[in-house]
């Protein structure tokens, strides 16, 4: 689709410019309003994360965003000859396809062995680039997505749920891959999560969604939002329960912003 | 060598397996089993608007089976019925439409059977030319979409935002699946086609490492069936279609359920 030239990535973003824009997007879907006027924008080397709880539309957004889906109003300005590198939430393939990994990411953009093993190696898992698809694990499979999403060398990482079906671990790990390729390549992020705790750390921008934007901000401006406490009224104990675990991680942000509580054991046995 | 009847079937089958294969793999993949028996179905109808309107009968059942299918895709877009259900109420409708208005056609005695089944023992000179034609463009076709359909295969939505033009890959398909059925209805008939996609496709999995290799291995045993169909039913008198499709299902039995030395374990966790 893009050809095979490209600028420079600074052209992209990296001048604060943004990548992609939303302003005012609205989605009506059988009378219902899923999005009202929700605008936001990622320029390169930024972290955006959509927030908000269940059935706020952030799926829906970004749909809209990657183009899968027309918004009922609003605009949305990309920047020219932009790539985007889409993690989707779930990929499941049959068994009855007999796909290994390496066809896998290249089944869109053809890539050199050594780009392959480059990619594979950034995501960490370079022994499994030839291993049948259907055998790879939750976390690995996020990994493998993800070193497809990079195959391309896109200018914006767009990823939805990125730590989905990952244990407590392997989140911590995979939200600081995103941001080690972030500063690595200098690409836009774009993603939705509901793992708050985690999320605040890696963002540089949090939107919080409930069909329209309730606050946006800086991950500690958000987080003491009025707004944001409503929607996630037990989202500071629950998230350093989970977060206390991850000793090694290297963000702090959501941890430092509450103190740890005696809950915090139950709150993650019981996830 | 094409004057002999037998030679004729063989070439005809041949052919038709060659594409039917690779085919079959991509509906197995794309779990289309029952698509394509609603599309193959319909196929008749397009037999009964042939004779009605005089024209040529294969150029028919292709624009039938496309506009079947392409209605199904929409049809199955709109989710108010879960897929099987509607697929279920079309192919029997699209079916039993198509016996119907062949009662209707005036003056016409056709073979019911013969497009049922499948009749490839009386395959001409002329059903030769257009079963190649069919098929080779089918053939063409598939291997000009094989990359953009196997990534919409694998993820739909991936496929897109990385500039798959997905709605006309999908088009494309459906035109495959068309000309297939087309090919195929002398050899098998309209109620049996599905299976030499179908199956072949599925015995070759156990084999296959690559998309590509389940593609080849499947066509190769479309060949072996449609070889051991034609033998079967020439040395004890049994209906060839059917035949070929029993052949199938025994190199399907044998190959998937006798332990095979070297064969690979498929399943996944």
């Amino acid at each position: 689709m893009f050809g095979a030239t490209r600028p420079a990535r600074s052209a992209h973003g990296q001048d604060g410019s943004a990548l992609i824009q939303a302003e005012a997007l609205g989605l009506e879907r059988g009378g219902r309003t899923i999005l009202d006027r929700v605008s936001l924008s990622v320029s390169g080397g930024q972290v955006v994360v959509v927030i908000g709880p269940n059935g706020a539309g952030k799926t829906s957004l970004l749909r809209i965003l990657l183009g899968l889906w027309q918004p009922s109003s609003g605009r949305i300005i990309r920047a020219p000859r932009m790539r985007i590198g889409y993690m989707p939430q779930h990929v499941q393939v049959d068994p009855i396809l007999p796909l290994s990994v390496r066809r896998f990411l290249t089944l869109r953009h053809r890539a050199s062995e050594a780009r392959l093993r480059e990619q594979m190696r950034k995501v960490g898992v370079p022994q499994l680039l030839d291993a049948p698809i259907q055998t790879l694990s939750g976390g690995e499979m996020q990994r493998v997505l993800l070193a497809r999403a990079l195959i391309g060398e896109p200018d914006l990482l767009v990823l939805d749920e990125p730590a989905q079906g990952v244990d407590v671990v392997g989140q911590g790990e995979v939200f600081d891959l995103i941001d080690r390729l972030r500063r690595d390549t200098g690409c836009g992020v774009l993603m939705v999560s509901h793992e708050l705790h985690l999320v605040m750390a890696a963002a540089d921008v949090v939107v919080c969604i409930n069909q329209h934007v309730c606050c946006t901000g800086r991950p500690e401006e958000v987080s003491r939002h009025p707004e944001y406490q409503r929607l996630f009224p037990d989202a500071g104990a629950q998230g350093i329960g989970i977060y206390t675990h991850n000793h090694d991680h290297v963000h702090d942000l959501a941890g430092g912003a509450k103190p740890v509580s005696g809950v915090s054991g139950k709150a993650d046995h019981a996830r | 060598m094409l004057d002999d009847f037998v030679t004729r079937a063989i070439v005809a089958g041949l052919m038709v397996a060659v594409v039917a294969g690779p085919l079959g793999a991509f509906m197995v993949w794309r779990r289309m089993a029952y698509f394509g028996d609603t599309v193959s179905h319909s196929a008749l109808l397009g037999v009964a608007l042939g004779f009605l309107l005089g024209m040529n009968l294969n150029l028919l059942v292709t624009l039938v089976c496309v506009m079947v299918a392409v209605i199904l895709v929409f049809l199955q877009r709109r989710q108010e019925l879960a897929s099987d259900t509607l697929l279920g109420i079309l192919a029997h409708s699209a079916l039993s439409l198509g016996l119907v208005a062949v009662a209707f056609v005036e003056g016409l005695r056709v073979d019911l059977m013969a497009y049922l089944f499948g009749d490839i023992l009386a395959v001409t000179r002329g059903d030769l030319v257009a079963i190649a034609i069919g098929g080779g463009v089918a053939l063409v076709l598939l291997i000009l979409l094989w990359r953009p359909l196997l990534a919409i295969t694998v993820h739909e939505e991936l496929a897109r935002v990385e500039g798959v033009p997905v709605l006309p890959v999908r088009l494309g398909l459906m035109l495959l699946i068309a000309l297939v059925i087309a090919s195929a209805m002398q050899v098998v008939g309209v109620l049996l086609i599905t299976a030499l996609m179908i199956i072949p496709a599925a015995t070759a999995r156990r084999f296959a490492r690559t998309p590509e290799q389940m593609a080849l291995f499947g066509a190769g045993f479309g060949v072996l069936a449609v070889l051991g169909g034609i033998w079967g039913s020439f040395t004890h008198d049994t209906p060839t279609g059917p035949s070929i499709v029993v052949a199938a299902m025994l190199a399907f039995v044998v190959l998937n359920f006798v332990p095979w030395p070297g064969a690979r374990r498929r399943r996944g966790p």
